[in-house]
C-alpha cells in the first residue's frame, strides 16, 4: 500500500552548494591570516607553521610564502599526521598512516602555528596536540584556519581564522585548494536550500 | 585489510606496499624522544611461542609496546603445555583472556592455521615449523627497499637450507608478489623438489653459487638449521662452507650495490664468514632494527581500526 501524498509537498529537495569563498576570496583570506600572524608575533620570529593532512599542508606553505613576500623572513613548514592519535580510529576501518616531517631546526622551544582547513568539533586539534607534545615541546601553540564553521565539542579556538561560517550541523563545508584538488573554493553543502 | 597474516600468499601487491609505506612511517618514531605512539591502547597483544626465540619475540614485543597495546608474553616453557595441555584449550584460554592478537611460534607447520579457526582476534604468524615466517619476508622486503631503493625487478638470491627455510618460503612468495626474482641456490638435498613454478612463477634454481653471486642484487644466505636436520643432507660442515658459505673471496664477487642478508641468528664460519657478516654491505643489524618497524605497522593495519 502506498502513502498518500502529503497535502502540500514540498518540491522534492536538490541538495544546495552555496559557494562561500571564490578562489580569488581564498587568496585575500590567507593574505590576511599572514598578516595577523606577523602582527601576533612581532614578525613570526623563532615561529614554525605546521599543517595538518590532508589541506593544512598546503595552507600552511603559503601563509609561509605569503609571510616572506611580506616581511622577508623565513618561517620553516612541517607537517604534522595525526592519524595514530584520533580518537575515533576504532570506529573506522584502518586508516593509512601519513608522513610527519618537522622542519630541520625542530619545534623545541619555538611557537608552533598549527594549520588546518575547517574547524569543526576540534577533535582534530585534539588529536594535534598530544602529536605535538610526542614529537617536541613548544614553547606556546596556536591554531590557524581556513574557516571556522562552530559546532565545537571541546574547549578549542582559533587564534587566525580565515572566515567564520554559521552552519547547521546537516551542512558540510568543503574546501579545495589549487594544490590538492585542482581550484581554490570553499562550498557549503546540503541542509535547507 | 586482511585479517590474520598467515602467510607470504595473503598479501598481494597493494597490502604488502602498504604494509612497506607504513613501516617507513612507524620507523621515524624509533627516532624521538617518546617512542609510543597510542594507536593500539587498550588493545591486547599475546605471543604465544612454542619454539625459542630471541629476536622475533623481543621485536613483536617491542612493536606492541610502541603502539601501546599490553603485551602478554606466553613460552611454553613453564606453562600449562609442559603439563600437556593442547594447543586448542590454550588458544580458550587466550580468548577468554580478551586477546585481540596473537602472535604464535610453533614447531608444526600450520599451527597458526588452526589456530585462527579457534580465537575471534587477529592471528599472526610468527614462524611454523618448516612452513612460513611472513614478518620476517616483510622486514626482508622493506630493507632491500630502503637500501637499494625498489623491488621491483630486483634479482635476490636465497642460499643455503631452503629445505627447512621457512624465512626462504616466505620470501619467495612475497618477493614474487612485489615483483623481485628470485634464484634458490644450494646443495640438491636442501631444495624442496616441488619448489619451481607451482610456487611461485619465476624461481629459479641454481646448485652453484659462484656462477649466481656476479648476477644478483641481494644475497640472502640462510641458517643451516641442524635442530631439524635428522638425516644427512651434506657430507661436513666444511664441505658446505667451501661451496655454499660466503667468504670474502666470494663476495667481492657480488656486483657494488649488492647487499648481504641474514635472518638470523648466524652459524659464523658455517654459512656467512665473520668478514662478510661484519662488512658494510651486511644489513644483518639493520634487519633487526627494521623488523620492529614492519611489526608495528602489521600490528597497526591489523588491530588498528574496525576491521570486524
Amino acid at each position: 500500500m502506498a502513502y498518500p501524498p502529503a497535502a502540500h509537498s514540498s518540491p522534492p529537495r536538490q541538495p544546495s552548494v552555496k559557494v562561500i569563498l571564490a578562489a580569488a576570496d581564498v587568496t585575500r583570506v590567507v593574505d590576511r591570516i599572514a598578516h595577523q600572524i606577523l602582527e601576533k608575533t612581532q614578525g613570526a620570529a623563532d615561529t614554525v607553521l605546521l599543517g595538518i593532512p590532508t589541506r593544512g599542508v598546503p595552507l600552511a606553505r603559503r601563509l609561509a610564502a605569503r609571510i616572506s613576500t611580506f616581511e622577508d623572513v623565513t618561517v620553516p613548514v612541517g607537517v604534522l599526521d595525526i592519524t595514530l592519535y584520533r580518537d575515533d580510529l576504532r570506529r573506522h576501518a584502518t586508516r593509512a598512516v601519513g608522513p610527519t616531517e618537522l622542519p630541520p631546526g625542530g619545534i623545541d622551544g619555538r611557537r608552533v602555528i598549527l594549520v588546518d582547513d575547517v574547524l569543526f568539533s576540534g577533535r582534530t586539534v585534539r588529536a594535534a596536540l598530544d602529536a605535538l607534545s610526542d614529537v617536541g615541546r613548544p614553547a606556546s601553540v596556536q591554531l590557524a584556519v581556513l574557516v571556522d564553521r562552530g559546532h565545537r565539542q571541546l574547549p578549542i579556538r582559533a587564534d587566525y581564522v580565515g572566515k567564520n561560517i554559521p552552519t547547521a550541523l546537516a551542512e558540510s563545508v568543503k574546501v579545495t585548494l589549487a594544490e590538492t584538488d585542482g581550484a581554490d573554493e570553499v562550498r557549503l553543502h546540503g541542509g535547507a536550500a | 585489510m586482511i585479517r590474520h597474516l598467515l602467510s607470504g600468499a595473503d598479501l598481494d601487491a597493494a597490502t604488502a606496499t602498504e604494509i612497506l609505506d607504513t613501516a617507513a612511517e612507524m620507523a621515524t618514531v624509533a627516532g624521538r624522544e617518546v617512542k609510543k605512539l597510542p594507536a593500539l591502547r587498550g588493545r591486547t597483544v599475546v605471543n604465544l611461542f612454542y619454539e625459542d626465540s630471541t629476536r622475533t619475540r623481543i621485536s613483536f614485543e617491542a612493536a606492541a609496546k610502541r603502539l601501546s597495546a599490553d603485551v602478554i608474553n606466553f613460552s611454553a616453557k613453564g606453562s600449562s603445555v609442559a603439563k600437556g595441555e593442547s594447543l586448542k584449550d590454550t588458544a580458550l584460554t587466550l580468548q577468554a583472556m580478551g586477546a585481540d592478537a596473537v602472535v604464535v611460534r610453533h614447531p608444526a607447520s600450520g599451527a597458526p592455521h588452526r589456530l585462527a579457526n579457534w580465537v575471534d582476534g587477529s592471528v599472526v604468524n610468527a614462524g611454523d615449523g618448516t612452513h612460513e615466517h611472513p614478518t620476517q619476508a616483510l622486514l626482508d622486503a622493506y630493507t632491500m627497499r630502503s637500501r637499494l631503493g625498489r623491488l621491483d625487478g630486483l634479482h635476490v638470491a636465497i642460499v643455503g637450507d631452503v629445505l627447512h627455510s621457512r624465512v626462504a618460503r616466505s620470501n619467495v612468495l612475497l618477493l614474487s608478489t612485489l615483483g623481485a626474482k628470485v634464484t634458490l641456490v644450494g646443495p640438491p638435498t636442501l631444495i624442496p623438489v616441488d619448489i619451481s613454478p607451482a610456487l611461485a612463477p619465476g624461481t629459479d634454481v641454481s646448485y652453484d653459487l659462484d656462477a649466481v653471486l656476479p648476477g644478483v642484487d641481494v644475497v640472502m644466505m640462510l641458517r643451516v638449521q641442524r635442530e631439524r636436520m635428522n638425516d644427512s643432507y651434506f657430507p661436513s660442515a666444511r664441505e658446505y662452507a667451501r661451496r655454499y658459505g660466503l667468504d670474502g673471496p666470494r663476495m667481492r664477487r657480488l656486483p657494488g650495490h649488492a647487499i648481504v642478508m641474514h635472518p638470523g641468528p648466524m652459524n659464523r664460519g658455517m654459512e656467512i664468514t665473520p668478514e662478510v657478516a661484519d662488512s658494510p654491505r651486511s644489513t644483518i643489524v639493520e634487519q633487526v632494527a627494521n623488523g620492529v618497524s614492519v611489526r608495528m605497522a602489521v600490528l597497526y593495519l591489523l588491530l588498528g581500526g574496525n576491521n570486524r
